[in-house]
């Protein structure tokens, strides 16, 4: 058996062994699970604006307030990484999956202690997250006041 | 209403699906992806896009991180049609203040309380 031939066994055995890709079910998956956790806010926000009055910007706070809250507890009894195992980007894409990239390092590294663990580990998602966000959005802010200069 | 629902329910879930493709077909990590939501979410709203998409699909695109990058980029737009330059610097993180204080606070908070299980 020359190398050629066995590396093409090889390959036909990986290929045999290997499990059924289940792509199309994990799309599903996220797709149902994210659309119920955006489901569960818009539920939240009708709350406050209908039963506590608040307005929209309360309303949404309200909102993110109840589903960070829940996506903490919910990561803190581990039961949002088994979610996160089933939904894949179903629960990472949501508000609660910036909520849980927080608590879970921050978390984890508790035992480095209070400022170099949990402190510092908390933003090893949610930190690239607020540099991209914020540094756009002062972008498009001088954008907008250039244009407005020209325009106005 | 329940039209209202259905709505958020679609809209978001395709979000998501977007981001599962990702996952799926890229080299993207989960905290890649997040990163790209969120700017996708500032540069559509700069763009005037997003906010019709806000009003059809309410919190099927607030809740998705893109919605932050919505808040973010609306504060920012608002805050320079109010105050001007200063308004670019401090819309954005205005407008979001609430939300990252209340990630901070209760993402602490969780993070104190618990310890994690061990892993399987």
């Amino acid at each position: 058996m020359n190398d050629q031939q066995r590396q093409q066994n090889y390959d036909d055995m990986v290929k045999r062994l290997s499990p059924k890709s289940e792509k199309p079910f994990s799309l599903l998956k996220a797709f149902v699970v994210g659309g119920l956790i955006c489901t569960l806010g818009q539920g939240f926000k009708d709350l406050a604006l209908q039963v506590l009055r608040l307005d929209q910007e309360g309303a949404s706070l309200f909102c993110s307030f109840c589903l960070i809250f829940l996506s903490a507890l919910l990561t803190g009894l581990g039961v949002y990484d088994r979610l996160g195992k089933f939904a894949g980007a179903g629960s990472i894409v949501p508000i609660t999956g910036f909520a849980n990239s927080i608590v879970s390092p921050a978390m984890e590294f508790k035992r480095e202690g209070f400022v170099t663990g949990v402190g510092a580990k908390m933003f090893v998602v949610a930190g690239p997250v607020l540099v991209y966000g914020i540094s756009t959005s002062v972008a498009v802010g001088l954008l907008y006041y250039v244009l407005g200069l020209l325009g106005g | 209403m329940l039209l209202t629902y259905a709505r958020v329910f679609l809209c978001g879930g395709l979000i998501c699906l977007v981001g599962q493709l990702l996952l799926l077909y890229t080299r993207l990590t989960s905290a890649r992806i997040l990163v790209a939501f969120v700017t996708l979410g500032v540069v559509l709203t700069a763009l005037g896009l997003y906010e019709p998409f806000v009003e059809f699909a309410g919190a099927g695109a607030t809740v998705p991180l893109t919605g932050f990058g919505y808040l973010l980029g609306k504060g920012a737009i608002d805050a320079v049609a109010e105050k001007g330059l200063l308004g670019a610097l401090t819309g954005g993180t205005t407008a979001a203040a609430g939300g990252i204080a209340s990630a901070i606070v209760l993402g602490y908070l969780a993070a104190v309380l618990f310890t994690p299980k061990t892993k399987e």
